[in-house]
């Protein structure tokens, strides 16, 4: 089977920084795959090149079959791939329903606008959002407001989902509901690429993971390997807590480990 | 920057919102409330054959026009246009010239001047809509100054002296007299067309569309808005109606020149206009244009005033953006929330 | 040849004079983000306040560069306190507005005491000679005054305390705050010093060329085109900016009609936007 994203030696430089040097990976058709590492090792800065919002200096991100190297986003938005803000980005003076469906209009299947009402109200349903629809985004609590990124996100009907650290700033109760949201979207068909700090959450809904370090991919496997892997706690030694967080992973190995990759 | 929100700033923010329908068009009561301002302008003055009321109610006209057309960027897209008057100026000139010194028909003259002004700035706006927020409404001072300055360069519209319409253009049209008629109630049928435009937009996909970019256009491209080609269409959609109310009016001078056609203040006083009836609702603009008409027509009589139009109209501007920013509508919706199913 | 290069001297110079009325409108750019739209009235006021002081009163033109100066900061305090102070954490676009009013008011104003008469100030000034060439003396000591502004501005910035706590507020307005400047006064000061800025090169260009009261929107534009050539919010950039503005206009002028010059300089100022987001000799957020 073709992956569904394919990156080749992806790089990207700012000025005299290299914030993604070389970058190779494959991303199946529904698979969950984490992308971890420490602050400044390129995460977000990966995500912008994959959904067009940076060109890549040399390499090629090829999606679905097709090069969407330097593709301006809404372009990339229409092929398939949605994503979400870690410092979200709703549109404050709209509900929450006309907020998805932007989303719904203008994503994958470019519906006309009432069809793309009822596609957004069923993303708002699938984010646990309904009671909200009709509130002004601005009147969102911070974890309403990561929600209503995701439901957004989902109204576009994309095949591959970018979540940029949806669980940061939530409570644990919230977090529990947000990573059920996160399980039921996959459960639908949908590929998803998600950064996130919490390791526990990460190691526990991902099929795969990858570690940036300096912009370079450090380690590639099943959540259980990578926890174990040395390169990848000295990395994170630098930060005491995660490191601790990694290493209490690798005695009680994950779940679901890398059962799925069939 | 973290700044509580204000209640100014949640009328502002109330104000500028999407209107999903799901009805046809024709069967929404909005549309007829539309029928009805463009039904009283033709029928009042009519009456008696009120030729005092038709010209108030033709510059009323004339500034619904601008300002709903204008409201298409700076209410819908967020981008301020400061030099919406070269639609206006560009469109009158193709007009006058065409009748003047080819014979044209008045309506096949108003049709190559929309067309033709629309046209030009779709080219205007693939360059300028590359640049954001503020960088885009400077550029559109640069834009007036240009055109400006080929116009009063460019010798078959006469230069710096214009262009003079013969009296005899008008006899196909039944003479002086009444070809006044025609032309109040041609602006009329362009006003109706600007506000079911301003309407039909707010109420499709493409409004929308615009909407999302004026709220957050980063974010609104990233769900897939083709932010380029929308703000190109918008920017020449809402130079169309503008053009023909330009030759009309030109027309109906019978002369124009470079700094009555290019005129800043008309530009200026549009966005007056939106500001105070409510920046992106279709009725707040029409009721602003028509308020700040009868303003402007009590000033103009009274004699301390007369010299201090600009001053006036900065002052309102500015007591708007300070204290009212969502306008007479925001007003309106923050009291009465019901009337924002009705009046959009 | 050599009146090309004679004009493009006299570019230079007045460049300087536009890169010091550009000085002002990066600063409040820089500090705050705002576009100041009443810069190029300002620019007028202190034209008007030359022509006042000058030949109602008989101050020796030179000489009514103190009051200008001061003047102007005053103008640029009550600037702030009435129009920008709200707009601080509001959409871009309405600060625009706010000052596009003010503007409106300035110029209804402006226009209603004067009318749209042409005013001059005479200025005798022995010239420079350079062979056949002579350099207007009016010139060289507009261009050295804006200078030694430009330089006095520069160790405002980075030798004082108030420069100092400026900077910081440019930077990073929160940071500014939890460290305890106060940012309000300090916003307030840089409208102040921005304002008074326009008013200076107004002066100075007032005893170069005649004005009227609506000369301000030319002067303005060239402040536009001389702070996106020099990068935003970069004040000595601004200088660089000016004096290639200088000597671009020394190098048309002789082959293009006035009419132009300021439609050239603005498909300049959308050309230089669209290649370089930053300005030329960008350093954002320098101040």
């Amino acid at each position: 089977m073709t992956a569904l994203l394919s990156l080749q030696k992806v790089g990207k430089r700012f000025g005299g920084l290299q914030a993604v040097h070389d970058l190779s990976f494959d991303m199946r058709q529904g698979e969950i795959l984490g992308l971890i590492g420490p602050n400044g090792a390129g995460k977000s800065t990966l995500f912008n090149l994959i959904n067009g919002v940076f060109a890549p200096n040399s390499g090629n991100i090829v999606f679905n079959g097709i090069d969407i190297t330097g593709q301006r986003p809404f372009v990339i938005a229409r092929h398939g791939l949605a994503r979400t803000h870690q410092i979200v980005q709703p549109f404050t003076n709209m509900t929450v329903l006309e907020n998805c469906t932007v989303g719904a209009c203008f994503g994958r299947e470019n519906l006309p606008l009432m069809r793309a009402r009822d596609a957004a109200r069923e993303a708002i349903v699938i984010a646990g959002l309904e009671d909200r629809a009709a509130t002004l985004a601005l009147h969102l609590t911070i974890a309403g407001k990561k929600r209503l990124e995701l439901a957004r996100a989902l109204a576009a009907q994309p095949m591959l989902l970018l979540l940029d650290e949806v669980l940061a700033g939530l409570n644990p109760a919230e977090i529990e509901h947000m990573i059920g949201v996160i399980r039921r979207i996959r459960d639908r068909g949908i590929s998803i690429l998600i950064i996130e700090h919490l390791m526990q959450a990460i190691m526990s809904l991902s099929d795969r993971i990858i570690v940036l370090n300096y912009g370079e991919k450090l380690a590639e496997g099943a959540p259980s390997e990578v926890a174990r892997n040395p390169q990848v706690i000295e990395a994170y030694l630098g930060d005491p807590k995660l490191a601790e967080q990694l290493q209490g992973h690798a005695e009680q190995p994950a779940s679901n480990g890398s059962a799925r990759h069939v | 920057m973290d700044s509580p929100i204000t209640p100014q700033a949640m009328e502002t923010v109330m104000i500028r919102r999407p209107s999903v329908r799901g009805a046809a068009i024709i069967t929404r009561p909005f549309f007829w409330l539309i029928t009805l301002v463009v039904a009283i302008f033709i029928v009042t003055p009519a009456i008696g054959n009120n030729v005092e009321l038709r010209e108030s109610l033709l510059l009323a006209a004339v500034y619904i026009t601008l300002a709903s057309n204008l409201n298409l960027m700076l209410g819908y897209a967020g981008y301020i246009n400061f030099g919406s008057i070269v639609f206006f100026g560009l469109g009158g000139y193709i007009c006058v010239w065409l009748v003047n010194s080819y014979d044209w028909p008045l309506w096949l003259a108003l049709l190559a001047a929309g067309v033709g002004v629309s046209a030009l700035s779709f080219i205007f706006g693939i360059g300028i809509l590359r640049l954001r927020g503020p960088f885009f409404a400077l550029s559109t001072i640069g834009i007036v100054e240009g055109v400006q300055a080929f116009v009063q360069n460019f010798t078959p519209w006469g230069g710096s002296s214009g262009i003079y319409i013969s009296p005899a253009v008008f006899a196909p049209l039944g003479g002086p007299a009444r070809a006044l008629w025609v032309v109040y109630f041609a602006l009329v049928a362009v006003m109706g067309l600007s506000l079911y435009l301003s309407y039909a937009i707010k109420t499709s996909k493409f409004g929308l569309g615009l909407l999302a970019i004026g709220q957050n256009e980063d974010a609104a491209a990233i769900l897939g808005v083709p932010t380029p080609r929308y703000k190109a269409l918008a920017y020449s959609a809402s130079a169309f109606l503008p053009a023909i109310v330009g030759g009309l009016y030109f027309f109906k001078g019978a002369f124009i020149q470079p700094s009555d056609a290019f005129d800043l203040t008309l530009s200026t006083e549009a966005i007056v206009i939106c500001m105070l009836g409510g920046q992106g609702t279709v009725t707040g603009v029409a009721l602003g244009a028509y308020l700040y008409e009868e303003l402007r027509g009590y000033l103009l009589t009274s004699e301390t005033f007369s010299h201090f139009q600009l001053v006036v109209a900065g002052a309102l501007l500015l007591l708007i953006v300070l204290f009212f920013p969502g306008g007479l509508m925001g007003f309106i919706y923050s009291r009465f929330p019901r009337t924002q199913r009705l009046l959009e | 040849m050599l009146g090309i290069i004679a004009s493009l001297i006299d570019g230079v110079l007045v460049g300087l004079v536009y890169g010091l009325a550009a000085m002002g409108l990066t600063l409040i750019w820089g500090v705050m983000d705002v576009i100041n739209l009443t810069h190029g009235t300002m620019i007028v006021g202190g034209m008007f306040a030359l022509y006042l002081l000058a030949t109602a009163l008989g101050m020796p033109p030179y000489l009514t560069l103190p009051p200008v100066l001061i003047g102007g900061f005053v103008v640029g305090v009550a600037l702030y306190w009435v129009a920008v102070h709200r707009m601080i954490g509001r959409p871009p676009l309405m600060s625009l507005l706010s000052t596009f009013a003010v503007n409106l008011m300035l110029i209804g104003i402006g226009t209603g005491l004067w009318g749209t008469a042409l005013f001059n100030v005479s200025v005798s000034l022995p010239g420079l000679s350079i062979g056949r060439y002579t350099f207007p003396g009016a010139h060289i000591l507009a261009a050295a005054l804006a200078a030694l502004i430009a330089g006095l501005l520069y160790l405002f910035l980075h030798k004082t305390r108030l420069g100092k706590a400026l900077r910081a507020v440019a930077n990073n307005r929160e940071a500014a705050e939890l460290v305890g400047i106060p940012t309000t006064k300090l916003l307030a000061i840089a409208v102040g010093c921005g304002v008074a800025l326009a008013g200076v090169s107004g002066m100075l260009i007032g005893t170069l060329f005649p004005f009227t009261v609506l000369s301000g929107d030319g002067y303005q534009l060239k402040s536009f085109v001389v702070t996106v050539l020099g990068g935003f919010g970069n004040p000595v950039g601004a200088l660089m900016g000016g004096v290639a503005l200088g000597l671009l206009e020394g190098a048309v002028t002789p082959f293009v009609p006035v009419s132009w010059t300021l439609v050239i300089e603005f498909a300049l100022f959308v050309l230089v936007l669209i290649a370089f987001p930053n300005g030329i000799f960008a350093r954002r957020g320098a101040l």
